[in-house]
């Protein structure tokens, strides 16, 4: 069923695309990542408003169909929350660039009876939690981080995300650093075969399973805790600190990274150096072609990140979002000139 | 007889309906050989190892559909054993002891469910059906968890959530099905039982036994839609590939995992996997419904005697 709805999907927007070329109004097409989709709604909705020839679409149908569709040159821009492997953008017909739009922490949510202080972990101590060798909430390991935090002698329910994701695709990257046994067990992959726990559909599942469930720990985006007011707890960063997650703490660990950013942007930035970062923080990309045949839209589109990465970047802290450090909007900004607009 | 030109509309009503037939059959066709073609990579790296292993790990590349396979049968089945009385006795009360006033409300009703979407089914399991469910679980005592079908983690989500919630969903198709096959059963059969002193259940029993045929037909028809049912059984099954008898822990369905995976699958292998994982459940669909008509068949022909039957017997002598 979700193969015939993409490929009608993908006739769709065959057929707006060519009905357009018509028109003076520009129209893109993109898709991708669930995950920024509400801020480039808005980013597409208020640059309508400024140049109201410029239509820009965007369908939220995941990551790997957004790399897919893009690739395949159904639509004009692609968005995810993973980079692109050595494979794919081989396979891409010409050459794809990345451009991080905004960023996102991913926090250790988590409901305990009786317990409402908020709890400290370590990237080991999530990984063995998740591997299913930490299971009592009273284990010393918890107990030896949280000094002055009485915890019960509960089982911990592990809560992840049934669904492939690029927020399970963060935790899994910094699980995988921070651990060597989760690197060699399990690996890293929008969705893995999990040691153990029970599996929720989508953000919306996890947070409901963990409020549920008494003694359930899960993941999910930072913005998903805030909107449904549920303990997160703090990460243990990699200069031994333990940092609540906020969108200055995920910015500043962009920031943390910009100093060896790659050309290609194509970077994981989860565990950086630093006293003040976040460390189960990503970047979210959008995917654009450097020769795109057409020029009038690849013109357009320049235009309208340039925007996105300077006054566009306003709009991301209210809605939960960490926005781009300056260091990494400078770099950006020199690389979109790369993009052939003529 | 007599032989005349058949009238133009004539042939174009039966080359119209006959094409439709053709269309039925030529889309389940391409849809099984789309299935088959863009799983290769899956079925030639895996061949039968596919149906017999339980690994599922997108990571490292190795792809086991047994858990899906186990979950699938076993949900369906159990959703099945919770819903064939209540539906059998659904439309038993309303084709044969309802108030008349009652009747029209109750098949309305009935109906009603079967119209409601299946996400909304899930939400309400998360919400509703799942808190009730652990509640039950937490008060399971100590020596009936030692049984295996009782063993494992008050999660509430679970297979017993999700057997509960496919079970509602089940009902209203069976339901209705079962009841018009009982309308259809003949009023003289009824009159005849009356007639030689059978009592009103043993009048019901009679007419139950001549719709046989038509009932497990409708205990089917839930059946094939209990295989397939993919969000409301993704959101209250728990997600995890593994083979137990137990109804509290966490399992996991075919359909429910291509929901789950196919969207952010990137690897080719990975996708080719879940695509097999389709196929395999259109497979396991077309058999239990061959098994099915089978049954359907077997029991007519039992009644053939005393039935329809002896005029093509004495045309076949």
């Amino acid at each position: 069923m979700t193969l015939s709805m993409r490929t009608m999907g993908a006739l769709a927007v065959a057929a707006v695309a060519g009905a357009t070329l018509t028109a003076q109004t520009v129209q893109i097409n993109g898709a991708g990542a669930t995950f920024p989709d509400p801020i480039y709604q808005k980013w597409f909705a208020e640059y309508n408003k400024m140049h109201p020839t410029v239509q820009i679409n965007y369908q939220a149908i995941g990551s790997g169909g957004g790399i897919k569709q893009v690739s395949s040159r159904t639509v004009f821009f692609g968005a995810t929350d993973g980079p692109m492997t050595p494979d794919q953008l081989q396979a891409a017909p010409s050459k794809i660039l990345h451009f991080p739009t905004v960023l996102g922490g991913v926090v250790p949510i988590y409901s305990i009876p009786g317990v409402t202080a908020e709890l400290n972990f370590t990237g080991p101590l999530l990984a063995d939690i998740f591997l299913g060798k930490i299971t009592k909430w009273n284990d010393p390991a918890i107990a030896k981080v949280n000094a002055g935090v009485t915890l019960p002698n509960t089982d911990i329910v592990v809560v992840h995300r049934s669904d492939g994701s690029g927020t399970t695709y963060i935790f899994m990257d910094f699980l995988a650093k921070v651990s060597a046994e989760w690197k060699s067990k399990v690996g890293v992959n929008t969705a893995v075969n999990w040691p153990t726990g029970v599996g929720g559909k989508g953000s919306d599942g996890v947070t409901g399973q963990v409020k549920q469930t008494p003694g359930a720990l899960g993941y999910v985006e930072l913005t998903y805790a805030l909107a449904n007011k549920i303990s997160f707890g703090s990460v243990q960063n990699s200069a031994g600190k333990f940092v609540r997650a906020s969108t200055e703490t995920v910015t500043a660990a962009a920031d943390a990274a910009a100093k060896q950013m790659p050309a290609d942007f194509r970077v994981s930035i989860t565990n950086p150096p630093g006293d003040s970062v976040y460390p189960v923080s990503s970047f979210t990309w959008l995917l654009l072609y450097e020769d795109a045949p057409d020029k009038n839209q690849a013109r357009t589109m320049v235009e309208f990140m340039k925007w996105a990465l300077t006054d566009g970047q306003k709009f991301a802290p209210q809605m939960g979002y960490a926005p781009l450090p300056k260091a990494v909007v400078d770099l950006e900004m020199k690389a979109l000139d790369r993009i052939k607009i003529k | 007889m007599i032989k005349t030109k058949a009238r133009p509309d004539e042939v174009l009503f039966r080359g119209l309906t006959g094409a439709f037939a053709v269309l039925v059959i030529v889309g389940v066709g391409a849809i099984g050989f789309e299935l088959f073609r863009q799983s290769q990579l899956s079925i030639k790296e895996f061949g039968w190892q596919f149906w017999q292993t339980d690994t599922w790990d997108p990571v490292a590349g190795q792809f086991g559909a047994r858990p899906f396979i186990w979950g699938t049968l076993y949900s369906a089945i159990l959703a099945l054993i919770i819903s064939s009385p209540v539906a059998l006795g659904i439309a038993i009360f309303i084709s044969e002891l309802c108030p008349d006033w009652m009747r029209w409300p109750l098949v309305f009703l009935t109906e009603l469910l079967a119209a409601i979407p299946s996400i909304v089914y899930g939400l309400w399991g998360i919400f509703v059906l799942v808190p009730v469910v652990r509640q039950l679980e937490v008060a399971t005592p100590d020596w009936l968890r030692s049984v295996p079908l009782f063993s494992g983690p008050p999660l509430g989500v679970g297979m017993l959530s999700a057997a509960l919630v496919l079970a509602i969903m089940v009902v209203p198709f069976s339901a209705s099905v079962a009841r018009e096959v009982l309308k259809a059963v003949p009023q003289a059969q009824r009159e005849g039982a009356y007639a030689l002193g059978a009592t009103r259940w043993e009048a019901i029993r009679m007419a139950l036994f001549y719709a046989r045929t038509g009932i497990v037909g409708a205990i089917m028809l839930g059946f094939g839609r209990a295989l397939g049912e993919t969000m409301a059984v993704t959101m209250v099954i728990g997600n995890n590939p593994q083979i137990s008898w137990s109804l509290y822990k966490p399992q996991y369905t075919m359909a429910a995992v291509i929901a789950n995976e196919f969207t952010e699958a990137t690897d080719d292998l990975h996708l080719h996997a879940l695509i097999e994982i389709g196929l395999v459940l259109f497979i396991i669909t077309l058999i239990v419904n061959v098994i099915s008509r089978l049954f359907i068949w077997s029991m007519a022909a039992q009644r053939g005697p005393r039935a329809a039957r002896p005029a093509t017997l004495k045309a076949a002598a």
